[in-house]
This record gives C-alpha cells, structure tokens and sequence, in this order.
C-alpha cells in the first residue's frame, strides 16, 4: 500500500503526439481514484506510464515516496488488470493467478495455496483447472483481478476494468469492484471513459483532456460544480443545459429568463458575457408562470425508468428538465423550468465563476485533498 | 430441352469431371501402394501378386536405410534451426518498429525463392567450397535454413502479429523477464504456428534434392531424395522393386508427421483475452 506523487509528469509519443503534459497529480494511499476522460485523453496513457510500460519522457512518478520513475514495471511493485484482462489461455485459471508468484521464485506448493486462496476470496471456486476461454467475461473479470492481488502489491491499476462486460454485469461488477477495494485498502487506480462509472466507484475523480487534468475532486464536487465547461459537459449522464447570458445587475438574464445572481459571482460587472450551466436534476418542473424560470414549449419527452427528461425549447434554445414519475408533460406543453436556489453556475471564458477568496481550479499542481472545489 | 434431363445431364457431366480428375490423383497413389507388395513391379497400377520380396532387397540395399536417416537429420537440424531463428525473428519483428520493415521481408523472401533455387547454384557451392562445407550436413543445413527462413518468419510473423501485446505486458508488470515472456507466454501461444513452420519445414527438406546433391560428394551423407535417384539397373533401366519400396517408406514420415501434427497442434486457443 503506497501513495501515489506524479509531478511534471510529460509524455510525448515519437511522431510528436503530447499525451501528458507536465501533469501534477496525488493519490492517497488506500484511496479508490478514477482517471476519466474522452478517449484520446491521455488517461490510459498516464496509468501504462504509473504501471512502468511506458517511458516517460520527462517528469517523476513516486510510490510511497520512492522515485519510480526509471524502474521497469516488475520492480514497481504494481498490479495490474488490462481492458482485455490479458489472461494466458494456454494456462489454466490457478496457473494464471499463480504466475506472479511463480516469476517471484516461489515453492510451487505455496504459489497454488496463495492462488487458491485468491481465487476462493474472488468466489472462483472450482474454476481452477479451467481454461480462460471456458469462462464468462465476469469470471474472467476475476481471474485478472486475483492475479493482480495475489503478489499483494502497493498498488492496483486497472484499465476500463468493466467496459468488456455486458450491462447487466456490468453493475453487479462495479458493486463487487468497490466493496473489494474498500475491504483491500489498497490504492487503487481505474481508468474510464465513463463518467457514470467513475461517479459511482471513485473516492476522487480527476477528469482528464488533452493530456491534462481539467478538475480533480470527489464525485460530489465534480458532479454538482464541475469547474469548467469542459468538466461541466461531460459529467452527467444528462448533459447540464449550458445556456449564453449576460450579467444585468443582480441578475443573469439567459434564454429568456431572468436569475437571481449567485452570491459567489457578485463580482461580476453587469454587461459581462457569461454561461449559465444547470444540472436537468437541478430544474423543477410546472405547468405554471413562476418567476425566474425558463419558460417554453416541451418539444421531446425521454423516459428513464423512473424519471422522464423533457426538453422544453425555450427561445430556440432546448432545456432539459428532469421530471417526476406521473409527472410528465405532454409534447407540446408549455412549461416552466425553475433552477433549485443556489444550483445555477456560472461560467466566464469556460471557467466556473467562484467568490474571490476561493481557490480557482484550472492551475495544473492540485493538493490532494480536493478541497479546491468546495 | 426439359430441365430435369439438363439437370441430369449436368449431374453426369460433373461427376464424370470429378472422377477424371480424381483417377488422376489416385492412380499414382495407387501404384504406391500396391507396387511395393507386386512380385512384379511395374509401371501402371494393378493389383499386387502378393509379396514381401521387394522389401528384402531393399533391406539389402546399403544405402537406402542409411539415406532415411541422413534425411531425418538434415530435416531435424534444419527443421531446428528455422523455428528457433524464425520464432526470435518474428517476435522481434512485429513488435520493435523498424523503418522500411514490411519492404525488408518481401525482398527477403523475394531473394530466398532464388537462394535455394537452380540460379544460385554456382556461387552458393563456391560459398560452401571456401568455408569448407562441401561433403559437410552443416553446410546443406545453413544453406536449406538460408533459403527457408525468409517465408518461415513470414508465416510465423502472421502468428506473433495475431498475439495481444497485452499478454507480454501482463507478464511484464508481474516482473518477467524478456527470455521469460518469450518462454512463458508468446511460445505457448503461438504454438500451433511453430508445429505449423516445423512441419512445413521438415517437408521442403525431405523433398529437396539439389542442394544435398550439389553439396554432398560421400553417397554415405546422401539423403533419400538423393539415393533414390540412384536406383538403377546395371542395364541402366529403372529398378522398380527398389523404387517403388523405397517410395513408399520415403512417403510415410512425412504422412504420419502430418496426421501426428494436425491432432496434437491442430487446434488453438480461444479466450483470455475479451474482444
């Protein structure tokens, strides 16, 4: 179990492609941290270059605060779980979760107990003498797993570990992920591209564009303030309404409705081109006038299950409202959307608006704490 | 014309094709495998007066056993050779980027098809002559893995190119070590691919004459596909008996290697990795 200190850290590949750029970033020990990001965002990159399989080309990884850097993989010390879990197939299942053990030149009849055991804590029982390829992607999920575990190392990178399973799976997968890392205290790092993924498993987030970190912080704090109109997109299986205002005294008029200003942008000059950003879960829905919503005419109605997301087009611009079983608004409708008080962001050249005083986000070295956002 | 006689018509016409072609193959076959046993070996296919006779004057013969086992050797070092050098090959080529790779290997196996081929005979003997492996099997095996090794990495580059690299990262993470991978991991993988250039190669040296021919004076060296050649009579007809007995016992190596190869490494394996 080791903490995690990668500073400066750049990466270019041969052919001039920057994937990391001079990137700060530390994970505590014992904590579960998720790298997300669109692809192409030098995510997995970053976890190849803690792992050891790939140089970096300038820059420091530690391990419990001991420089890595220049260490081949095998010395690191690392587990690691590969997006397409790498399982030998020439290999039954306890002689894949007993291969660390035997690179580490130990007795065979140690090496099977410690596998078995491994295997036993991952619910494989009676798989052993079986064949990768006679297993099911979740069984297969495990092996990897138990193979990476069974040498106990410091640290426990997986790669899009559920992005191979189907949905159903899926689901159950990441459960079964958290609870064993919480249970396994050990520093854990998971790269994804899927932010409701990473919402669900990471203890922090750090979301990741062009080979830097856009926002680091808990799921909470990238959810509901995301720092960045970048962060703000992407975070959120319903994309946040990101709607061009402007600063008219103390209040924001955009899309036709006229805010309250959020205490923390009093600042702000009147006149002053901003983005509103609010959450389709932060908008409550009417079929009656209130002040300070968004009023417009329901054009689409999406169920979810237990929800429905509505758009309402207001003023040529489409508002997506999050609204209650039984609730649902006929397409059509006219209806208003009203912002929940303190719910509605403001962002001044794609960066989020905060009271002076606050630390603002976007600068590269981050505490790892993550309290820069609250 | 009514379509069913067309149809039938058709049917006759393709099963007459089929028979003509197949006599074709048979026949020979045929006459391997009934001549040998003929009291009076001939040149057409007929059914056999039985007898063994043949065999004994094969038995008789003091070169014909001693040549299969000059074959067998000159195939099992060449044979070795080329895996081993092929497998390193194209291991190291389908994962280190090299500049103008793709055009070395078509060149190289351009230039084999002449190196073991009539064309380069002249300087590949004056090559053998100054370094002393004329009469010599290491010369003929060098030679036969020079000409070899170009299209046998090409095939077993096929395999290594198929391998995830995620498997060799696997284990590197785990901390193996280069030989360790290749051991470990990318020879159990591809396996099938190395049985699969083996037995390819082990064919073209049991079939290939010129070379040991050329490069090998002692008769006692010779290869079968050598000795055969040499199975006349003092009136300097073909002699059948030897001929046809030693064509068969030449023929069945390469036969049982086939059917032994195809069931033990004629299968591969699926999963371990998710697509």
């Amino acid at each position: 179990m080791a903490a995690i200190t990668i500073s400066e850290l750049t990466k270019v590949y041969p052919g001039g492609v920057r994937a990391l750029d001079a990137l700060d970033l530390d994970v505590a020990d014992g904590e579960f941290f998720a790298l997300l990001g669109p692809s192409g965002c030098g995510k997995t990159t970053l976890l190849r270059t803690v792992a050891g399989l790939e140089a970096a080309t300038s820059g420091t990884v530690a391990l419990g605060g001991a420089d890595v850097t220049r260490l081949p993989p095998g010395r690191r010390d690392v587990g690691m779980v590969f997006q397409d879990y790498a399982l030998f197939p020439h290999m039954s299942v306890l002689d894949n979760i007993a291969y660390p053990l035997k690179i580490k030149k130990r007795s065979k009849a140690d090496r099977h107990a410690r596998a078995a055991e491994a295997a036993d804590y991952l619910g494989l029982e009676g798989l052993g003498k079986r064949r990768p390829g006679e297993l099911s992607g979740g069984q297969q999920q495990r092996v990897a797993l138990a193979r990476a575990l069974v040498a106990e190392p410091r640290i426990f990178l997986l790669d899009e570990p559920l992005s191979n399973l189907d949905a159903r799976l899926r689901l159950e997968a990441r459960t079964f992920l958290k609870r064993l890392q919480k249970e396994l205290a050990v520093t854990t790092v998971f790269v994804t591209h899927d932010q409701a993924e990473a919402l669900a498993l990471a203890d922090r987030i750090a979301v990741m564009d062009k080979g830097r970190i856009r926002q680091l912080g808990t799921p909470t704090e990238v959810f509901r303030r995301p720092a960045n109109l970048f962060v703000a997109s992407f975070i959120g299986s319903t994309p946040m309404n990101l709607l061009p205002g402007r600063v008219e005294g103390d209040h924001v008029v955009a899309a036709g409705a006229s805010l309250p200003l959020p205490d923390e942008a009093r600042a702000l000059a009147a006149g002053e081109e901003i983005v509103c950003g609010v959450r389709p879960e932060y908008l409550d829905y009417g079929d009656r006038p209130v002040d300070g919503a968004f009023a417009g005419r329901v054009s689409v109605v999406e169920h979810l299950g237990g929800s429905a997301l509505v758009t309402l087009d207001v003023e040529g611009e489409p508002v997506h409202v999050v609204v209650g079983e039984g609730r649902e608004p006929a397409p059509g409708d006219e209806g208003w959307a009203l912002p929940r008080p303190g719910r509605v962001l403001l962002y001044r050249d794609g960066e989020l608006v905060t009271a002076p005083g606050a630390s603002e986000v976007p600068e590269p070295r981050m505490a790892p704490t993550g309290k820069e956002n609250a | 014309m009514n379509p069913v006689v067309r149809e039938a018509l058709r049917r006759i016409g393709l099963a007459t094709f089929v028979s003509a072609v197949l006599g074709f193959f048979a026949l020979p076959l045929l006459w391997l495998a009934f001549t040998p046993f003929d009291a009076n070996p001939g040149i057409a296919a007929s059914l056999p007066d039985f007898t063994l006779h043949n065999f004994k004057i094969l038995m008789d013969n003091p070169y014909a056993l001693e040549s299969m086992r000059n074959s067998v050797l000159l195939a099992a070092g060449t044979a070795l050779l080329v895996v081993v050098c092929a497998a390193l090959a194209a291991y190291a080529l389908s994962r280190v980027r090299v500049p103008g790779r793709d055009a070395l290997l078509y060149v190289l196996l351009l230039l084999s098809s002449i190196i073991t081929g009539t064309a380069a005979m002249v300087p590949i003997f004056l090559l053998a002559f100054n370094l002393h492996l004329i009469d010599s099997r290491l010369g003929v095996v060098l030679v036969l893995t020079g000409g070899l090794l170009p299209a046998a990495i090409f095939l077993l580059k096929d395999f290594t190119d198929a391998t995830p690299t995620s498997y060799e990262e696997a284990a590197r993470v785990f901390g193996a070590s280069p030989l360790q991978i290749l051991r470990h991991v990318v020879v159990p993988v591809i396996r099938p691919g190395l049985a699969t250039v083996g037995v390819w190669t082990v064919a073209q040296v049991w079939g290939d004459f010129l070379m040991p021919f050329l490069l090998l004076r002692n008769p006692d060296k010779a290869p079968a596909s050598v000795i055969m050649y040499t199975f006349y009579t003092e009136g300097g007809q073909p002699d059948l008996p030897l001929i046809s007995t030693f064509s068969l016992l030449y023929s069945l190596p390469v036969v049982v290697m086939y059917l032994f190869v195809s069931r033990r490494y004629g299968f591969r394996f699926h999963g371990g990795i998710k697509r």
